[in-house]
């Protein structure tokens, strides 16, 4: 009897998914039947007495945050370009950087009507006259599938700001909101020296926001249902839902949506489960951090939860590390990649991530002597917080929490004694060397 | 007034005359780029730092003034 009532008084549960809704195996969903599942945007009409800006703060009031890594709120990032000097720029940034993530390529490849709404109504919004979405120029699958999009939409009239694809380049740092800006700038898809911050002088000079494609397409639902539906999902600190990235020892990698707040161990239940004992779930792609399992599995997926334990949010990847591997030779392998994906413009950076790597490597394949942590352990403080971009801060992260998650095997690799991790293939996802794009212009 | 410093390290090309004209705020690391002890200058330091910023032959060291009442932007 209590029970029956108690349960009445609960709010209804969120129904998810949203952003995933309807979304095709295999192929894009065409204008008709994204309009069929969500409705027009509600872009306004001409003359609307309305003030388009409404949406602003609309999304001030939905605590939506950017889901592109750093978490920023979406509505103050709006209103600084609305508060700015000259007409604003919306920049959507879909050159999804970390080879961990995969989840703005599935937005982007399958609903890419919901990520052009968000592109039009943030234009709309801001009062902007130029809109841009930026993908990988090498992604030329979803370039073709943006392109007949874009042309469906100027028959039914939808985006009455421009929107421009830019095919950005493929390097890691390019896709940092400084490099993008600069890039459409004609100059080279590397992060610039703040101030000035793109919000206050970015495209052609003016005011420009930057937005990850998956914010974007939570900014479309939030003007089609509203703040308050958008808070029936996630916590009251982390509205929303989210989609993360699984990948490693679990069942089922992929995609999947979840409501903010929901622990680790639930993502990785929800994508099949542990296929093995697992040793440390990495948290936040290559600018995160390890975490052992026991640890990450009741943790909260917050950027507060993750910041309270030393961790980071980033783009919501989630890579689970058998117990069997070696975590330190996993993390050099990926400080190598870093280390050549440096954009070669900050002395610290270019010359402190080859060392770092280096050292590193040696630590991991061949032992340490008794020597090389020490030297580790310098190098991290000496590239963190050195460059313009946080390139170097992210691998210095990484460095950190693997030297405290993989305590026991960095001292026992240091004392030169062998690994048996070392004979597992190695986990962590790097690009294919001739599938990348070496290029900054 | 307050006076902070700081390195664009982009254009820092490690000339090190930075460190030789503030030694007591500017180290170098081990490659010859500056670590600041801290960003913000004393008093009696903002001559010294004030020559070390025209000195830069890049013009990577920077001095930003900005008085207490103002907020930090």
């Amino acid at each position: 009897m209590t029970l029956t009532t108690t349960t009445r008084n609960l709010p209804a549960a969120p129904r998810l998914p949203r952003l995933l809704a309807g979304v095709p195996r295999d192929r894009a969903a065409g204008l008709t039947e994204h309009l069929a599942l969500h409705g027009r945007p509600p872009l306004g009409e001409p003359g609307d007495r309305d003030r388009p800006d409404r949406l602003v703060d609309r999304i001030e009031r939905s605590g939506l945050t950017g889901r592109g890594g750093a978490g920023f709120p979406t509505g103050r990032k709006l209103r600084s370009v609305l508060d700015g000097r000259g007409t604003p720029v919306v920049v959507a940034n879909g050159a999804e950087g970390e080879p961990g993530s995969a989840k703005d390529h599935l937005l982007l490849s399958r609903v890419p009507h919901l990520v052009l709404d968000g592109i039009s109504l943030a234009a709309c919004a801001v009062g902007a006259d130029e809109a841009y979405l930026a993908v990988h120029r090498t992604d030329t699958a979803v370039l073709a599938v943006l392109g007949q999009a874009l042309a469906e939409r100027r028959q039914a009239g939808l985006d009455p700001v421009p929107i421009r694809l830019a095919g950005i380049p493929g390097r890691y740092v390019s896709s940092e909101q400084s490099a993008i800006v600069q890039y459409l700038n004609k100059g080279p898809a590397m992060p610039t020296f703040a101030p000035p911050r793109p919000h206050e002088r970015g495209v052609h000079g003016r005011p420009t926001v930057v937005n990850n494609v998956e914010t974007l397409c939570h900014l479309a639902l939030i003007a089609r249902h509203g703040d308050v539906w958008f808070r029936q999902a996630g916590t009251p600190g982390a509205p929303g839902t989210t989609l993360v990235t699984v990948s490693g020892a679990v069942g089922r990698p992929g995609v999947y949506e979840i409501e903010m707040g929901a622990p680790v161990g639930h993502v990785v239940t929800l994508a099949g489960g542990l296929v093995e004992r697992a040793g440390a779930i990495l948290v936040g792609g290559y600018f995160g951090t390890w975490i052992p399992a026991d640890t990450a599995w009741f943790t909260p997926l917050t950027h507060a939860d993750l910041r309270a334990i030393g961790g980071a949010m980033g783009a919501g990847i989630i890579i689970v590390l058998p117990e069997s591997s070696c975590g330190l030779a996993e993390t050099a392998r990926v400080v190598r990649y870093l280390a050549e994906e440096t954009a070669g413009q900050c002395g610290p950076c270019v010359r402190g991530l080859p060392e770092l790597s280096n050292e590193l490597v040696t630590l991991a394949y061949s032992g340490g002597r008794g020597r090389t942590l020490a030297r580790v352990e310098q190098l991290v403080e000496l590239v963190e917080g050195r460059g313009a971009c946080k390139h170097p801060d992210g691998a210095a992260n990484l460095v950190r929490s693997a030297l405290k998650t993989f305590a026991q095997d960095v001292y026992w690799h240091d004392d030169d004694r062998p690994c048996t991790g070392l004979e597992r293939p190695p986990l962590l996802p790097l690009p294919d060397d001739q599938a990348r794009d070496w290029e900054f212009r | 007034m307050r006076y902070r410093l700081r390195v664009n390290p982009i254009t820092c090309e490690a000339h090190g005359m930075c460190a030789e004209l503030l030694g007591e705020i500017i180290d170098l690391d081990p490659w010859g780029y500056p670590i600041l002890g801290s960003d913000a200058v004393p008093p009696d330091l903002v001559g010294h730092a004030e020559r070390a910023v025209v000195s830069c032959p890049t013009l990577a060291l920077i001095l930003d003034r900005s008085s207490h009442a103002r907020a930090r932007a």
